[in-house]
């Protein structure tokens, strides 16, 4: 649990996205892409999961990024290489599909660009071609391109102001590409409103998708129930049943509103103690 | 003349709401004696058969009366490892206290006059505890060269690690959660277990060599054949039933409605309550409804009210149970904290359809009237739901307390791993052996939700097979 890396992969007024590399020769030894972790920065602090970005296994080392949004990540961000969190525990949740599907396109928006990472590698690993299409706000924002790049067959950029590839959304690219030819699989990580634009307008193409959700949790060993999502008419529990799932079926109204149920909590913490 | 039972002195409910401390205090030595003198000292004792590890009951109350407490400790010992736990929670009046002969025949749990057993047995606990009685060990050198891996850290799992440790077995614990004690912790609020005698119980675990690993999942860390192949010459499973069931209906999703499990995770083991020195939020209502009938169901109704008290809120909490509070399965005990401290309940009620604002939240719950019909398969009468009885309760936040099932994660990672149809591991009734060698099992993974005393008298019945299996191993 111990952190011997830190980089501040990216700083714009403020808002940092990390990366810390932790000690943890069992969880590296058997991650798998799309798996997750739990953390507890301090006795004191909550549980919160993050998607492993890398798990060397040779080194026993695993790879966390995330953006300092929140209280949590926030005091997360705070530690430096040579300290230790309180609790960290994984592998969790359930591997990524990775197969040869043939044709993938890979969205990935804002600090969900790390997660699709380790997708990526996997599925060009299994004879996949991959196509990738990064959204970020601007150019300052975007994270992990040159990574993506080498592992992707094409790969294209879609900024809101236009500042780096093109202007425009993820969504715009991939109306586009889908328009042109017929993809296998698209798998998608990113802010909700990203996913679940994705998830549309692949369904009017009917093109697998799948996307991994974000749900709030507790334990997530399928304890508490907190994660619960709807997909398909169906309750599932992010931790156990995902965190991967049917894109066109996961209803993101609700997963929206129930991530939202602490926000004021967020807030008063945040003024309070200032991590 | 009939002596009166000796009531347990209790904090007072309007000053115990504000706070998580310890509500029954327990007896003093002397409201003990009292107590254990009203011991009819049967010729042929009954109590002992409604208890489900068969503590010689008549034995230890002798002991108390005769003041050598040192003796009834150990009488305890003999099938109980932790007489503190279990006088606190164990549900007496459906065990030894219905079994005591001053019990009402036909009475379905035990009659005010039967012996406090329960109160005895705790003051009994306590005492060992406060004067560091230690259960001899039997260390036999032939098992030094054994380990053997307990997965799980609630009852079962400490129970069985323990007998193992006394035969000089190593053990190894494995915890996923940050914390040890399972549902002890995590489940049970404070105020009916506090934290020192669930930690007491596990340092003296750990004082008798026994290694506690947390934050590991086993099945998702290492499989079951991984620890074998690590050199464990048997595994006890003491997994727990933690996955919470839900109601079913509609708008069960909204915010603000909690399964048992993580509203009482979020505020025992992450200690939401004292949010934001810690770090966990856990949000309350000003109409909160608890959904179920049993010890969580009134665990989280006592919870939220604390929670209300905490908040500079009205204490408004409502229990809505579908039959009626003879069917309860909650401890009687609990049922009469939580309405000396304003708990409300609704009985012959059930919940149809949750209604919610537009930001997601839940605002009502729709509710139907029942009657009970004919006993269904667990003796209970059914409820019946009466058409056209529909109604609705005010409702910001809801707790679902409707029962616990086993937890599936190693189950699903080991699929030569036999459970039935409610996922429970089958294991042989007499050594608790699973349908894979070495592999045993114990608790509520084996027998669904039961008690804490039944998980320990499975887990101890495991850790004679597993010590019978080393010895043979060992010749």
């Amino acid at each position: 649990m111990k952190i011997v890396n830190k980089k501040i992969i990216n700083d714009v007024g403020g808002v940092r996205i990390t990366q810390l590399d932790i000690v943890s020769a069992d969880i590296a030894s058997k991650a798998m892409p799309g798996q997750f972790v739990m953390l507890m920065v301090s006795h004191e602090g909550e549980r919160i999961p993050l998607t492993l970005v890398n798990a060397d296994k040779k080194t026993g080392i695993v790879s966390l990024i995330f953006q300092e949004a929140g209280f949590t990540t926030k005091s997360l961000g705070k530690l430096s290489p040579g300290e230790s969190l309180y609790s960290l525990v994984g592998p969790l949740g359930h591997p990524t599909e990775v197969k040869k599907f043939g044709k993938v396109i890979l969205v990935g928006g804002g600090v969900g660009i790390a997660e699709i990472l380790p997708v990526a590698r996997a599925l060009k690993e299994a004879g996949n071609e991959i196509t990738t299409i990064l959204g970020s706000r601007n150019k300052d924002l975007l994270i992990l391109e040159a990574e993506l790049r080498e592992t992707s067959d094409q790969i294209y950029i879609m900024t809101d102001d236009g500042s780096a590839g093109k202007k425009g959304f993820t969504t715009d690219m991939l109306g586009e590409l889908l328009s042109k030819e017929k993809y296998d699989l698209i798998y998608s990580v990113g802010p909700i409103s990203m996913r679940k634009r994705v998830a549309a307008a692949s369904k009017e193409y009917n093109t697998k998708t799948l996307v991994s959700l974000n749900a709030l949790m507790v334990d997530a060993t399928g304890m508490c129930g907190c994660c619960r999502v709807s997909v398909s008419g169906q309750v599932k529990f992010s931790c156990v049943d995902g965190p991967d799932f049917d894109g066109h079926g996961v209803d993101w109204d609700e997963l929206e509103k129930r991530n939202k149920v602490y926000s004021e909590q967020e807030k008063h913490i945040c003024r309070l103690l200032k991590p | 003349m009939k002596k009166e039972p000796v009531k347990v002195k209790e904090v007072p409910a309007q000053l115990r709401v504000g706070n998580f401390q310890e509500v029954v205090k327990g007896y003093s030595e002397e409201e003990a004696l009292l107590e254990a003198a009203r011991c009819l000292q049967c010729k042929n004792p009954v109590c002992s058969s409604g208890c489900p590890v068969g503590i010689d009951i008549k034995q230890f109350i002798y002991h108390i009366r005769q003041k050598d407490y040192k003796a009834a400790y150990f009488t305890i010992r003999e099938k109980n490892n932790f007489p503190s736990i279990c006088g606190r929670v164990c549900p007496a009046e459906y065990q030894c206290r219905k079994a005591c002969v001053l019990t009402k025949k036909g009475s379905p749990f035990a009659s005010e006059e039967a012996i406090n057993i329960h109160f005895l047995e705790r003051f009994v606990g306590d005492y060992g505890k406060n004067n560091k009685l230690d259960v001899k060990t039997e260390k036999e050198e032939k098992f030094s060269k054994f380990k053997v891996a307990v997965v799980g850290s609630g009852p079962a799992g400490l129970c069985c690690a323990g007998e193992l440790a006394r035969k000089g077995i190593k053990v190894d614990i494995f915890e996923s959660l940050h914390k040890t004690g399972g549902v002890l912790r995590y489940g049970i609020p404070p105020f009916r277990l506090p934290w020192d005698v669930l930690d007491f119980e596990i340092d003296y675990l750990k004082k008798s060599g026994v290694n506690i690993i947390t934050n590991f999942l086993v099945g998702k860390a290492k499989t079951i054949k991984e620890l074998f192949s690590q050199g464990y010459s048997a595994v006890f499973l003491g997994l727990g039933a933690g996955v919470p069931s839900f109601l079913g209906i509609k708008g069960e999703n909204l915010c603000n409605i909690y399964s048992v499990n993580e509203f009482l995770t979020r505020v025992n083991l992450m200690s939401a309550y004292k949010f934001p020195e810690f770090h966990t939020p856990v949000n309350i209502g000003k109409n909160v409804l608890v959904v179920g009938g049993g010890n969580t169901a009134m665990d989280a109704a006592r919870v939220a009210l604390r929670m209300q008290k905490i908040k500079g809120l009205p204490l408004n909490t409502m229990v809505i149970y579908r039959r009626t509070e003879i069917e309860m399965p909650a401890r009687r005990l609990e049922i009469e904290h939580a309405r000396e401290e304003g708990i409300k309940f609704e009985f012959l009620v059930q919940p149809k359809e949750f209604i919610g604002d537009q930001e997601g939240f839940v605002k009502k719950l729709i509710c139907l009237r029942s009657k009970l019909g004919e006993p269904d398969s667990s003796g209970r009468r059914r409820p019946i739901i009466i058409e056209g009885s529909e109604f609705e309760l005010d409702c910001d936040l809801c707790v679902i307390a409707v029962g616990l099932k086993a937890n599936q994660i190693l189950i699903n990672a080991t699929p030569e791993l036999k459970t039935d149809k409610y996922s429970d591991v089958i294991v042989d009734p007499e050594t608790m052996e699973s349908s894979i060698k070495e592999v045993f099992a114990g608790g509520d993974i084996v027998g669904g939700e039961g008690t804490v005393i039944e998980a320990m008298g499975m887990a101890k019945k495991a850790a004679r097979a597993i010590i019978d299996r080393l010895s043979k191993k060992g010749e």
